[in-house]
């Protein structure tokens, strides 16, 4: 029987390099731009505004009219093809100023179009913030208790919450690390739906991590005499075949999405693909590796050069 | 034995073919209409409902702008006002909702004017007591009173401007007798013979004397109360009214107390801010539903095919369960209705790998059992009952995570969140009956038989060994 659980060094030392990276990110990011991800309105507040103007026009241009209404922290940036499609940010404004900004565009660039506009005040920004964290709080006590639940006939069941909860982190940080870096290099922002992705992925994760526990839970009883590791190692490769296979559909329905899909939602279903795959790869990788280590108590002992001796292998 | 797998078959065959009858978008029979959980208005006309980022439109996210709590009430009654005004806007399907304690969200689709709708939706109504002599003009109507000021919104959005009628009996502007501003109280309440639903109503100490003198010398001529110049209500005066009176007629209780609240708070009850705003061009949202489209198709095909190919009639098996997963979705969908947005149609596909990945693990169990030498009854028997807890465990803890995502969704000011967690968490129900139940039920028609045994020996690679 191959033996996965038996490198877990590497895998710890893999995800970790990963999970750096994506602090650096993060860092850089915060130090760069004051904020880890590129927020978007929905968290700060602030208008987004996507027009087409009749005729083509410098983004210089167009800013000045936005400036002459006092608005000079507008930023603004072509979009598409065309050339004469742009997207507007800036601060929060009523919609009397909007009407007046949009005569006055339209007047000077022979017709205006608005595509999307969308406004969000300081306060409701605040409070998406403040949901969001609590949903993830949340979601994550609920999850660990249910764990704990669900294999309550398992010795040590919370170890199994904490294993998965663990994957469940990598995986977020993971995640966080891909948009952070997505956003200092592609400028995309976080916003509502990405908090969609996020849970999307916590959801999966755990998923992916309760499906080999529970093969942990049967074969713990079906085969009394092995040690912990080997009735681990033996759960991962029962059920490697269904997490191959269920990642692979995951994997056709997204890249669809990608190739087909609109534009809008690329971000969002990218953002899930890499949290997918990490809570495919941690859920081997690290959620049971971990389990092994905290019932051997090895933590320290593999990263400390005490060299011990190989496991059997059945 | 025979008789109960007889009954689940015919079941899914039932089901099935009422998911396909209502996904179907063709003319639906009238009990197909009339099956449904609750109906607001009339027959419902089965149709997918899509969400504004689909179809293009405008979002208003309305603030009460008030210190300290919001009374229950006087938000009720500014939805009212508000549900009023959108009416006038003539868009076609609106939606005003209240969300949490101080917040209504309108939600107004294929609005190409949003700066003209948002100022309706918030600007302060104007009600005038007009003079209407021995004619009533009828309720809607629009009328060109002699009062001027106040910010009035005369033939918004779906109302014809220039429909404003003069009186047709001076050729002039109609005599406004008073405004709202004189009106201390209005409520409804009932008639002590008929029990009717009428309307009490107080007046101010100006408005008192001003109606006191007008209704002395026009007993028996009409009063039209006038919101934003457009006729609610024609009584015939039938008394001096000194204070305060009563206002009888054919109201229904809900309409007195619509009536009474429109007198009531002819300005909004609370004052309101927009706080967030989103407006969705047309093409925009056009766009986004054909590309999406496109892509699930794709997708769900590439799905299809994967399974056929890599556990062969087992595979089979699935990808009918799965193609009665998308018809139950759907007619799901129809019936409650849930309107579908991106997000939720990003919850039903993840929902789709869910339903996808109940069936992965009953055929791997399954292969499992089968490599291990046993007949294939038993085998699609272990296959079943050994992947139940996996799939349990696994459907509840994402229902877990499905639900807090709606509860904490409906904070988040976009409906977008709900709509994903909403859509995921009925997807995962239905995988549940389709992967499992429908799965089952198609596996133990073919593999169930004692001549099947025989038929499928010797050809694993049938069964995706």
């Amino acid at each position: 029987m191959y033996n996965i659980v038996q490198h877990r060094k590497w895998y710890y030392l893999f995800s970790g390099i990963l999970i750096l990276i994506s602090l650096l990110a993060m860092g850089y990011s915060w130090v760069t731009t004051s904020s880890p991800l590129q927020l978007s309105i929905d968290f700060t507040g602030g208008a987004y505004w996507e027009f087409d103007l009749a005729d083509a026009a410098a983004p210089g241009d167009i800013r000045d009219v936005f400036v002459e209404f006092g608005l000079s922290d507008t930023s603004l940036t072509t979009l598409g093809s065309e050339g004469n499609r742009y997207q507007a940010r800036l601060k929060s404004i009523d919609d009397e100023t909007k009407a007046s900004i949009e005569d006055e565009l339209g007047a000077r660039f022979g017709g205006i179009d608005t595509r999307q506009f969308r406004n969000v005040g300081p306060s409701v920004g605040e409070e998406v913030t403040r949901a969001a964290f609590m949903a993830v709080l949340v979601a994550s006590l609920a999850i660990l208790a249910f764990i704990a639940f669900a294999f309550r006939n398992v010795p040590h069941p919370a170890r199994y919450g904490f294993a998965a909860i663990a994957a469940m982190v990598h995986d977020i940080l993971i995640t966080l690390g891909f948009v952070s870096i997505m956003g200092l290099v592609a400028g995309w922002e976080v916003d509502a739906l990405f908090l969609t992705a996020l849970l999307t992925v916590i959801g999966y994760s755990v998923q992916d991590s309760i499906v080999v526990f529970d093969r942990i839970r049967e074969n713990t009883s079906r085969y009394r005499g092995e040690d912990f590791e080997t009735i681990a190692n033996r759960s991962l490769l029962e059920t490697v075949h269904r997490s191959v296979a269920t990642q692979l559909n995951a994997f056709f329905i997204m890249i669809a999405i990608l190739m087909f899909g609109g534009d809008t939602i690329k971000p969002f279903i990218a953002t899930m693909l890499v949290g997918l795959l990490s809570g495919t790869y941690s859920s081997i990788f690290i959620a049971v590796p971990l389990l092994v280590s905290w019932e051997m108590g090895d933590l320290r002992r593999l990263f400390g050069g005490e060299k011990r001796s190989q496991p059997a292998t059945a | 034995m025979k008789d109960r797998s007889f009954g689940a078959l015919l079941l899914v065959i039932i089901v099935a073919s009422l998911a396909l009858l209502i996904a179907l978008p063709v003319d639906h029979p009238d009990w197909a209409s009339n099956l449904l959980f609750w109906q607001p208005e009339g027959f419902r006309d089965l149709e997918l409902k899509q969400g504004l980022d689909l179809q293009g439109g405008l979002q208003v996210l309305l603030q009460a702008d008030s210190v300290g709590e919001v009374n229950p009430d006087a938000l009720e009654s500014a939805m009212l006002v508000v549900e009023n005004r959108v009416n006038g806007l003539g868009v076609s399907e609106p939606l005003v909702q209240r969300q949490g304690e101080n917040r209504i969200i309108v939600e107004l689709p294929g609005v190409d004017d949003p700066d003209q709708a948002i100022s309706t939706l918030k600007g302060t109504g104007l009600l005038e007591f007009v003079a209407a002599g021995r004619q009533a003009p009828p309720a809607g109507m629009i009328l060109e009173t002699d009062h001027v000021g106040g910010s009035v919104a005369v033939g918004t959005g779906g109302v014809e401007t220039g429909a404003a009628t003069l009186n047709p009996e001076t050729g002039e502007p109609w005599h406004t007798i008073m405004t709202g501003a004189d009106l201390k109280s209005a409520q409804v309440g009932f008639d002590n013979l008929t029990s009717a639903p009428i309307i009490l109503f107080e007046l101010g100490d100006s408005g008192t004397e001003i109606f006191r003198d007008f209704t002395r010398q026009h007993i028996g001529e009409v009063v039209s109360i006038v919101m934003d110049k457009q006729v609610l209500s024609s009584p015939v005066i039938q008394n001096v009214i000194d204070g305060g009176g009563q206002i009888s007629g054919q109201f229904t209780q809900e309409e007195a107390k619509g009536l009474a609240v429109q007198m009531q708070y002819g300005a909004l009850p609370v004052p309101l801010a927009v706080i967030d705003t989103r407006a969705v061009g047309a093409t925009l949202g056009a766009d986004s539903v054909r590309s999406s489209i496109t892509a699930g198709v794709i997708g769900l095909f590439v799905v299809l095919l994967f399974m056929a190919v890599y556990y062969r009639v087992p595979g089979l098996m699935a990808d009918v369960a799965l193609i009665i997963f998308v018809l139950i979705n759907l007619s799901i969908f129809k019936l409650i209705p849930i309107t579908l947005t991106l997000p939720g149609i990003a919850g039903f596909l993840l929902a789709t790998g869910t339903a996808v990945d109940a069936n992965i693990l009953i055929f791997e169990r399954m292969k499992e059992e089968l490599r291990a030498g046993k007949p294939l009854r038993v085998a699609v028997d272990a296959g079943f009952d050994r992947a139940w807890t996996s799939i349990l465990d696994s459907n509840l803890s994402t229902l877990i995570t499905a639900g807090i995502l709606f509860y904490f969704g409906g904070t988040f000011g976009a409906s977008s969140v709900r709509g994903f967690a909403v859509t995921l968490i009925i997807g995962i129900l239905v995988s549940m009956f389709t992967a499992v139940f429908v799965t089952r039920v198609l596996m133990k028609l073919v593999f169930g038989r004692r001549k099947s045994e025989e038929q499928f020996a010797g050809k694993a690679w049938l069964l995706g060994v």
